[in-house]
């Protein structure tokens, strides 16, 4: 310590340290203050900057967009998909939601695609697409530290699910019906959740009782785009506000696709590339092997899993599609379908699961009477159930009063 | 521990250019040249590894892999496959299942396992001490006679906090690889997309995710720093360091908050496992640095306008 003496030191500027005044003191702390503040400004500042303008593009009639998606084949692209659902399904008191059952049952390990398609159901997911051509495709779900891929090269179907290093293997036949199950048809469901795919539905299935209009322009991916705008026709009981799908301007790929509900609010299904690019992926994109030790599940053939993936798809997904061989009512935006269930309010294809489903259903149900006699609704914001106390489910993006109108024809 | 029960440091210079130069403002003389905060670097960085505490929190680092690797060796030894009631990914500790088959894996699961918790506790630990210590056991004075002024030796100790990031990271990874090769098998890597890589690729990739574990550090680093500069009680400042990164964790998992989330430091930790994507996922990486960077500057500068204006009375 002895040879420790103070010394004075002189200032020299930037690294003076000695007793500045009371009011340089404060000063100082204006630094981080400032830094802050300039951080603040940037985060608020910049998305603002960058959406600037919507892009001036020549006109094009509706009928003209959509004969240019048609024309469209990009058959090479790869990029990032966000999509975020928001259904409005009931949560379950212990924080998941009904969507969650599904993926329970499935939950055994397996990475077989269909419980991971009930996830895509609810919240915000990021995807990574990549496509070049017919026979090569791949889609990943971008999970926390995981992702779940699904490979198609050529008669190869892999997934794999890193989270669980489990793998599930399908082998897809030129004829892909020659097994008469739809088992080929699972990645598809997958596959179905870009943009294009939705968008070609949703074109499938115009006709009078809707208006198309292109609405704007507007920027996705970076990417110039025209929005094209369908709209249920005036006076239609549908729940469904618009659909909105951005074009690109280029060469006609939907990059976005926006369902928003009547009731407004936030959109119930919003799937947009993030990133796109139409180059040709690398070949070693498709390519897979499992991992050594990884649990690898061949296309399974229990019923059980059937069984599921009706319950998933009939509910939730895509209620239409799972639903085409059954009684429909009403046309185009207005069609409810109904389905005749023997003994009570059961679910209709539940050997498993769904009888779980339906008492949980019922206790967010609400009654209503009508000519028909009474019955439970079941609301999300897009699809509306009415399971009446005889055994009868009809189902459709429509209100209430149109299910019970339907309810009380069918009478 | 403190720097009084050391031997002083010869890097310092002080005791000697006290000693040969008569009393009085030595302004002329000083010496200017950049390697003098290099110095001081030095000697910072030679003063916390030396201390015991500090060598037994690597210690500890360095023990995590291995107690997972044989966690894990002796679950599976029966030949069974890790936890295999499972259920689909997003839940359990990330890339468990895979250390089995490829030790490089272990790297990655010790740092997932050892982020959250013992990274920043260590670093809180280091940081909170850095000044708060010092003005505790009565040595900060000492070191501010050096003529190097306040903010160069807080430079110094914040270089060291970083250093001392990156080494804690080192510790971890380095511990878990060779851990991991004793163990498991070796081989080529299947990224977490489903893509094989080679194992130098992985071996690469597995550098590069150290140093962005690293970086993920420098957030709570830098606000360790600050909170070390408010108080003269190291423990104090250690505590609150270390409660700050439990509090804001608790914060990130409550989802009616999910507007402050993408400010919250520990927000995008796991995001070092995009780096295992191919192609590699870069939003949240970048997301993550720029967050971090904004940490360093908001309470880097806060550090620097509290230390330069601070009485030092101990």
């Amino acid at each position: 310590m002895a040879r420790i003496r103070p010394t004075q030191v002189a200032d020299d500027g930037f690294w003076d340290e000695e007793r500045p005044s009371r009011g340089k003191k404060a000063a100082r702390y204006a630094a981080p203050v400032a830094v802050a503040g300039i951080a603040a400004a940037t985060i608020g500042l910049v998305p603002a900057l960058a959406s600037t303008g919507d892009p001036n593009l020549p006109k094009i009639s509706a009928q003209e967009l959509i004969s240019k998606m048609a024309a469209s084949d990009a058959q090479q692209m790869s990029g990032s998909v966000k999509i975020t659902t928001d259904l409005g399904i009931p949560s379950l008191p212990g924080g998941g939601s009904i969507a969650d059952l599904g993926g329970a049952q499935g939950g055994d390990a397996s990475a077989a695609p269909d419980a991971k398609l009930m996830e895509l159901v609810s919240g915000s997911h990021t995807l990574r697409v990549a496509t070049d051509g017919p026979d090569k495709q791949r889609v990943s779900i971008v999970e926390n530290a995981a992702e779940y891929s699904l490979i198609h090269n050529g008669d190869e179907i892999w997934a794999y699910d890193s989270g669980s290093n489990s793998a599930y293997h399908a082998t897809a036949p030129k004829g892909a019906k020659a097994k008469g199950d739809h088992r080929q048809e699972l990645p598809k469901d997958l596959r179905d959740v870009t943009p294009q795919e939705i968008a070609k539905k949703v074109l499938a299935s115009v006709d009078d009782t809707t208006d198309v209009t292109v609405d704007g322009t507007s920027r996705v991916a970076g990417r110039d785009a025209y929005d094209l705008l369908i709209k249920p026709k005036q006076g239609s009981d549908s729940t469904i506000g618009s659909v909105r799908i951005a074009v690109d301007a280029d060469n006609g790929v939907p990059l976005k696709f926006t369902l928003s509900p009547k009731s407004g609010g936030k959109a119930v299904i919003d799937v947009g590339f993030t990133k796109v690019d139409f180059g040709k992926p690398k070949a070693s994109t498709f390519a897979f092997t499992p991992p050594k030790g990884a649990k690898v599940t061949e296309e399974p053939t229990a019923d059980r899993k059937h069984a599921q993936k009706d319950f998933g798809a009939k509910d939730f997904k895509d209620a239409q599609g799972a639903l085409s061989g059954l009684n429909v009512v009403g046309k185009g935006w207005d069609s409810v379908a109904r389905l005749d269930t023997p003994g009570g309010a059961a679910a209709p294809s539940g050997d498993s699961g769904p009888g779980a489903a339906s008492g949980l259903l019922d206790g967010f149900g609400k009654e209503v009477k009508g000519k028909f006699g009474s019955g439970t609704v079941v609301s999300t914001r897009l699809v509306n159930a009415l399971l009446t106390d005889d055994g009868k489910v009809f189902v459709g993006a429509v209100d209430k009063d149109a299910l019970v109108k339907a309810a009380n024809a069918a009478k | 521990m403190s720097r009084a029960d050391e031997p002083k440091s010869a890097d310092t210079g002080v005791p000697k250019t006290a000693d040969t130069r008569p009393p009085g403002p030595t302004t002329d003389k000083r010496p200017t040249s950049p390697l003098w905060a290099l110095a001081l670097f030095r000697s910072e960085l030679t003063t916390t590894l030396r201390r015991w505490r500090t060598l037994a929190l690597l210690g500890v680092l360095a023990l995590i892999p291995i107690l997972i690797g044989v966690a894990v060796k002796i679950e599976t030894s029966d030949g069974g496959g890790f936890g295999g009631g499972r259920g689909g990914g997003g839940e359990g500790p990330a890339f468990f299942p895979q250390i089995t088959n490829n030790g490089i894996f272990l790297v990655f699961a010790s740092l997932a396992a050892t982020l959250p918790v013992f990274l920043p506790m260590v670093i809180g630990v280091i940081t909170g001490d850095a000044i708060a210590g010092e003005a505790g056991s009565g040595t900060l004075r000492y070191l501010l006679v050096a003529p190097a002024g306040r903010t160069r030796l807080l430079l110094a100790k914040f270089t060291t906090s970083m250093a001392f990031c990156l080494i804690a990271t080192l510790v971890v990874a380095l511990s878990g690889l060779v851990t991991g090769a004793l163990l498991f098998p070796l081989g080529d890597v299947t990224l977490i997309s489903g893509i094989t890589v080679s194992f130098e690729e992985a071996l690469l990739r597995a550098l590069g995710v150290a140093a962005l574990v690293a970086l993920s550090l420098v957030g709570i680093a830098t606000v360790g720093l600050f909170i070390s500069t408010l108080t003269n009680s190291g423990i104090a400042a250690m505590a609150t360091t270390v409660g700050l990164v439990i509090t804001a964790q608790i914060l990130d998992t409550i989802p009616q908050l999910h507007a402050i989330h993408p400010y919250l430091f520990p927000h995008y930790w796991l995001s070092f496992a995009d780096l295992l994507r191919e192609p590699v996922y870069w939003d949240e990486l970048v997301k993550n640095l720029g967050l971090q960077g904004l940490y360093v500057a908001v309470f880097g500068s806060a550090a620097w306008a509290r230390f330069t204006a601070k009485d030092i009375t101990a």
